[in-house]
């Protein structure tokens, strides 16, 4: 076996935003909102990594923190053994041609003033400027026709599309530069069921193609199963447990992927109707006032009286498995 | 009626559905759509024709005259009311004004100052209020807190005062007054840029382009910019008459274009003190010309908003 290392390695990973109370003074501290708070994963080449948890969890700002699209408040995000927060802006450039995402809003994702083309092409005249305009529109070509939409309807607009071709032109615009990484931000959560499964599949034909790596973020762990060699379970901002996928759908460490994973319907009717669905009784605590402790705990059905004292740290559980519970 | 019905569509052959797939299919853009909706749009589509003839009358209406703005008529001078009468048999279409000159070239003349003081100052406002409010509103932050106080500053200031000040001490001339009225109008112009733009950086695109590494700079220009264009476009269009007014009434006050020149806020205010003299053509030429004109450029900014809003209805 041989030991890679990681394409990406996050540590710590902190993200917190000041939140101005409504009708304060100016000189009123503001409040902080740890949207994202002290996240640690690593990412194989080659590898998918799934993000789940609830909205508002702070899945999109850990992307877009690792894409420096919003500042960190600590931690380090080291691709490539380069840390990508202490970059400057010259060398941070060099480096987003590696990794490029994908959208939730497929048709939201794209200037409704530029044509198909246009947008396609722009991750390539960023990046490299030295290309003709025939070489990039040889390449906008090339790339559409992989992802399923037909060349000739390059100077069409983005209105003139379904969602799921949307997305797909999405999906050429973040290909064209040959990434190494491409982190998907729900990308499937605005489109239809049947063209859910279609868009997931084109990205792991692609994906095995390339030899890419994906970050795959969605709200419910049913879409992620599919699609992940690995995944990751968020709760307000917080690591509560990396599996590998397998092993994870087998046997959840964490209470709260307990939950989600009741949660997933099972295509089985009869066995539908006799699985016991866990309900996670209590909403989802605001992330301006998290519990202490554990995060979990105000919703958790075994919490005992260590769980408000301390907050559980990330263990390995064998197996590939990693949890932050004191009691699994 | 029933028989087309019946027949079947017809099939294209295949080597023809060849070609068409190898060629590039042409794309709608917003841009061609918002055109259909103002073409369909009457009342602004009337009011381009008036106004494209206003324009055409105030470059070249002094072809079919062949009198002069300056000249005077000693003959007509001091019995206008009798004499100077507008007439077609002696080519005085407009007849006199209270000085014995001819009035058709003087509104022909007048007409293309005020037009060009109006396009003149709203393009200055415009070009100046997109850059500036597009810059404050996507770089953020404190550099957007320092341009927008400046805004607001500029904006407590008495701008009537403070141009009829400048007329009066820099001295009468049309320069002043695109100065003067340029230098302020845009200040409207760039709030209600930043409050747009503060909104379009927010949306996914913007967000796309910053995570594929596009320079701040193209952003402003191929994403804020474009998505702008439409309320900067119906925004001008209302600036015009607004230009007018605004320099009408300065004129009126006396203080606009200097004699022999003239505009149509001049030439109203000549016309409203000869009224009583039984002159009341005076009046009436420029203000058909003025009115005209200001309702024209409402009905085509309408006319842009619907077109280039449709959601906003
Ligand atoms: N720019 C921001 N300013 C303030 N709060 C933010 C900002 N972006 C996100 N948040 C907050 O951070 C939390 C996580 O948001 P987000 O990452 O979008 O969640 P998710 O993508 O998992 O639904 C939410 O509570 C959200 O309100
Ligand atoms: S640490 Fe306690 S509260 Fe948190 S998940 Fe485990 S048992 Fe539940
Ligand atoms: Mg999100």
């Amino acid at each position: 076996m041989n030991v890679q290392s990681p394409l990406l390695s996050v540590r710590n990973l902190k993200v917190w935003f000041d939140i101005k109370r409504q009708g304060a003074m100016p000189w009123t501290p503001t409040d902080t909102l740890k949207a994202v708070d002290g996240v640690d994963f690593d990412l194989m080449p080659g590898e998918t990594l799934g993000i789940v948890g609830e909205s508002g969890c702070g899945k999109s700002t850990l992307a877009r923190a690792i894409m420096r699209m919003v500042p960190a408040e600590a931690g380090t995000v080291l691709w490539l053994g380069d840390d990508l927060l202490q970059l400057n802006h010259h060398d941070m450039r060099e480096h987003r041609k590696e990794m490029q995402m994908i959208f939730q809003d497929p048709l939201a994702s794209l200037n409704p003033r530029m044509t198909i083309g246009q947008i396609v092409a722009e991750p390539l005249k960023t990046h490299h400027p030295g290309l003709s305009p025939s070489e990039v529109k040889d390449r906008v070509r090339e790339v559409l026709d992989r992802v399923g939409i037909l060349p000739n309807m390059i100077n069409r607009y983005p209105h003139e599309f379904s969602g799921g071709q949307c997305q797909r032109i999405g999906i050429a615009r973040a290909l064209i530069v040959k990434p190494q990484l491409i982190i998907c931000d729900e990308p499937v959560s605005a489109l239809d069921v049947s063209i859910q499964a279609q868009v997931i599949n084109l990205l792991m034909e692609i994906q095995e193609e390339m030899g890419l790596s994906l970050i795959f973020i969605a709200h419910d762990l049913s879409v992620v199963k599919h699609i992940s060699t690995r995944v990751m379970v968020l709760y307000l901002g917080n690591v509560v447990e990396i599996s590998e996928a397998a092993q994870l759908y087998r046997s959840p460490g964490h209470p709260y992927t307990e939950a989600l994973i009741s949660a997933v319907p099972i295509p089985d009717p009869t066995a539908e109707a006799s699985k016991e669905v866990m309900i996670l009784d209590a909403d989802l605590p605001s992330p301006l006032n998290p519990p202490s402790g554990c995060v979990f705990r105000t919703r958790c059905p075994i919490a005992g009286p260590e769980c408000a004292e301390t907050k559980p740290p990330l263990s390995d559980r064998g197996n590939g498995q990693q949890v932050a519970c004191h009691k699994r | 009626m029933n028989d087309r019905l019946a027949q079947p569509f017809q099939q294209p052959k295949t080597r023809e559905i060849a070609e068409r797939m190898a060629e590039d299919v042409k794309g709608r853009s917003l841009w061609a759509d918002a055109r259909r909706r103002f073409v369909a749009n009457r009342a602004a589509m009337v009011s381009v024709v008036v106004l494209t003839l206003i324009v055409l009358f105030s470059l070249f209406g002094q072809i079919i005259s062949e009198y002069d703005i300056e000249t005077i008529d000693w003959d007509v001078l001091g019995n206008v009311a009798t004499a100077g009468k507008p007439s077609i048999e002696n080519g005085h279409y407009f007849g006199f004004d209270e000085n014995g000159r001819d009035l058709y070239n003087r509104v022909v003349q007048g007409s293309r100052i005020s037009l060009a003081v109006g396009v003149i100052g709203a393009l200055v406002a415009v070009i100046v209020g997109t850059i500036y409010g597009a810059t404050a509103g996507f770089i953020g932050g404190r550099v957007d807190s320092i341009m927008m106080r400046l805004v607001d500053i500029f904006m407590s200031i008495p701008y009537m005062f403070v141009l009829i000040l400048l007329l009066v001490v820099a001295g009468r001339s049309i320069t002043m007054i695109f100065v003067g009225i340029g230098l302020t109008a845009w200040l409207d112009m760039s709030r209600i840029v930043r409050g747009q733009t503060l909104s379009i950086k927010n949306r996914e695109f913007v967000e796309a382009a910053i995570a594929i590494g596009v320079p701040t700079w193209r952003i402003i220009i191929r994403h804020i910019v474009p998505n702008l264009l439409g309320v900067v476009v119906v925004y001008a269009t209302l600036l015009v008459p607004q230009m007018i007014l605004t320099e009408s009434f300065i004129s009126f006050l006396g203080l606009g274009v200097q004699e022999p020149f003239t505009s149509w806020g001049a030439l109203l205010s000549e016309g409203t003190k000869t009224m009583n003299y039984g002159t009341l053509w005076h009046l009436a030429f420029p203000l058909f010309f003025f009115v005209v004109t200001i309702f024209c450029f409402f009905f085509i900014g309408d006319g842009l908003r619907d077109a280039l809003d449709p959601k906003d209805r």
